[in-house]
């Protein structure tokens, strides 16, 4: 009876950490066992997770973010309105289709293709388990910003920005905080019409950065800029909504990749 | 008792961990190093856990030493044995021999913020100040909740201003160091103005009675000053007339008052009328005034009486001790009424000493 066990038990450890964790009540006879068959479940373990994390790389859209919003959902979000020509900043140039009346118009070819690069590049992030800030110093949005990183279970910063919070984060915070991995800036203006400091301090850092750049922005410093509208209402619904999506799938999808491993290895 | 105290066992096996303050855990050797800019010495959680062992055992082994019962050993037991065990003749209370739970010895930590993946717990974590601005998101989170409610009622055509609206006399917004105690945090004094601003907010909208409970947390109850005052008693003499007693003091001058009811407003003062007794009328005004303010002025008869100081001085006396006494004919609005008007407070001006 005790070898039937055993065997019973050493079937359920060629499985990932995962499954073993939930069938830990065998006590003596487990740890035992254990301490035989390590090596080859371990093996098994770190290719299974390598297989989980590469697999999705191997594919352009694996998470099938082209289906989660068309141009025409941007011309209706009034995503293609930018500032006035005065405000243009000069950086800005090559993402404009033009200007009428004096308003600047985004090219949504462009900002289509920006922004799936943007939400794709989230998306494995959120994958792979990284920590995502979303981050916007317009009073009007905070609320909402801050209300998509809860659903989201990611984080937000719409407050004041300390100078050293990312600088200086073993002092700001406590020693052995881990900075996130992906900054999400909803606006890269703040009060005063000054880029972020964010922006620049998550270069210094070596943090990737999206960010919807208006008209009057400054694309340079930012990993994936997504020439777009950052003032109407519409505009930021829109753009919360689809980057909650995003990462909501991607967990999902990992969550789901886990399990399929586990089941799959243990049969 | 003594005889008890005298003889505690001498076992050598009964050690005590004994301090008489925390010494530095960093050498002393290097006098070169940096140490303020660590901050406060941190402690892990199993260093703690282990000093709380060895002072339950500690403790344990004091009972058995000053043979008590180890199980009913409370800290003022350990206070006690300790003064007896080690004497100090020290001035400095705080230098001197104790044996504390190390919970009271070593400061609170906050714990660690984030999981075993390095995972922030809370949401707004890289923000720094994290329940402070949690908090202003649910005030917010309530005032969007309260226009949806409104946009519903005008939907429906049973917009109203005139709803119930929230106490607010009798409290006062807490104070920040206050916020602070509940938020565990430092906030900046413009942090706790916009805080007030947001709840001012909240109050301003018509149907702010649906965050009634939420508000009240944010608001501490005034006392009511009046209810302070010892009102004397009312007694009553054989013929049935009620009387209280009083005393009143004002710089040096002591005087005690009985005001008799049912009287025609008669003032005797050390056995003299008070026409004889204050020849100044100053001091006659300052004797009728209480009466006035509660306007029962032919209904008492005062007899008092009064020692040292001047004339001016006796009469303010008067005056606290007439006040005092009329506080058990008078009713509970009148009282925060005579309050208010100065009669209750004992003046406290006393003369200054001559310097050179």
């Amino acid at each position: 009876m005790a070898a039937g066990v055993l065997t019973g038990v050493r079937q359920v450890l060629r499985g990932p950490r995962l499954v073993s964790a939930v069938f830990s009540c065998h006590g003596q006879t487990f740890s035992s066992a254990a301490a035989a068959v390590k090596s080859p479940a371990a093996a098994t373990d770190t290719a299974a997770t390598e297989k989980i994390l590469n697999f999705p790389l191997t594919q352009p859209d694996y998470f099938r973010l082209s289906e989660l919003f068309t141009m025409k959902d941007l011309f209706e979000a009034r995503v293609h309105l930018g500032h006035k020509k005065g405000c243009r900043h000069r950086l800005m140039g090559p993402y404009l289709f033009g200007s009428r009346l004096d308003i600047d118009i985004i090219d949504l070819e462009q900002t289509a293709e920006h922004l799936q690069r943007a939400l794709n590049f989230t998306a494995h992030v959120a994958y792979r388990g990284g920590i995502i800030l979303l981050v916007s110093r317009r009073r009007q949005f905070g609320h909402l910003i801050e209300t998509t990183a809860q659903e989201c279970g990611e984080y937000a910063h719409t407050r004041y920005w300390k100078g050293g919070l990312l600088t200086n984060a073993s002092i700001q915070y406590s020693p052995g905080v881990r900075l996130p991995d992906l900054i999400v800036f909803f606006s890269t203006l703040n009060n005063v019409f000054q880029q972020h400091v964010g922006i620049r301090d998550a270069a210094k850092i070596n943090i990737p950065t999206v960010g919807i750049v208006d008209s009057n922005c400054n694309p340079s410093l930012i990993t994936y800029p997504v020439p777009g509208n950052d003032d109407t209402p519409v505009a930021m619904e829109m753009y919360c909504r689809l980057f909650k999506m995003t990462i909501n799938r991607a967990k999902d999808k990992r969550r789901q990749m886990e399990l399929l491993k586990g089941i799959s290895a243990s049969v | 008792q003594i005889n008890k105290i005298i003889r505690p066992s001498l076992n050598r096996k009964h050690v005590l961990f004994v301090t008489t303050k925390m010494f530095s855990h960093k050498s002393l050797v290097n006098g070169m190093r940096d140490t303020a800019s660590a901050g406060p010495q941190k402690f892990t959680q199993e260093f703690i856990d282990k000093q709380v062992e060895e002072f339950e055992v500690g403790k344990r082994h004091l009972a058995n030493m000053m043979e008590e019962d180890p199980e009913t050993f409370t800290q003022e037991d350990i206070d006690r044995s300790i003064a007896y065990l080690f004497p100090s003749g020290l001035f400095e209370k705080r230098a001197r021999p104790f044996m504390k739970h190390p919970e009271e010895i070593f400061p609170k930590q906050t714990a660690i913020q984030w999981d075993a993946k390095g995972r922030p717990f809370h949401f707004l974590f890289y923000t720094g100040k994290q329940s402070y601005y949690s908090l202003l998101h649910d005030v917010y989170e309530k005032i969007l909740a309260i226009e949806r409610h409104q946009d519903k009622m005008r939907n429906k055509g049973l917009f109203t201003s005139d709803t119930k609206q929230i106490l607010l006399t009798g409290s006062r917004w807490l104070l920040k160091e206050e916020i602070e105690e509940n938020l565990v945090e430092n906030i900046s004094d413009q942090d706790y103005m916009r805080l007030i601003q947001l709840m001012e907010k909240l109050l301003s909208m018509p149907y702010c009675s649906l965050e009634k409970e939420f508000i009240l947390k944010f608001r501490k109850q005034l006392e009511v000053q009046s209810s302070k005052y010892e009102i004397p008693a009312l007694q009553y003499d054989p013929q049935g007339v009620a009387f209280s007693v009083a005393d009143g003091r004002r710089k040096t001058a002591k005087a005690s008052i009985t005001l008799r009811d049912s009287g025609s407003g008669n003032i005797t003062i050390n056995g003299r009328n008070y026409l004889h007794y204050f020849p100044v009328l100053q001091n006659r005004v300052q004797l009728m005034f209480p009466l006035l303010f509660v306007g029962m002025m032919g209904r008492f008869d005062i007899e008092g009486s009064v020692e040292g100081s001047g004339h001016s001085a006796q009469a303010g006396a008067l005056r606290l001790a007439i006040s005092r006494a009329l506080l058990s004919f008078v009713s509970e609005g009148e009282v925060e009424k005579m309050r208010q008007a100065g009669l209750l407070t004992a003046d406290p001006r006393i003369r200054e000493r001559k310097k050179p």
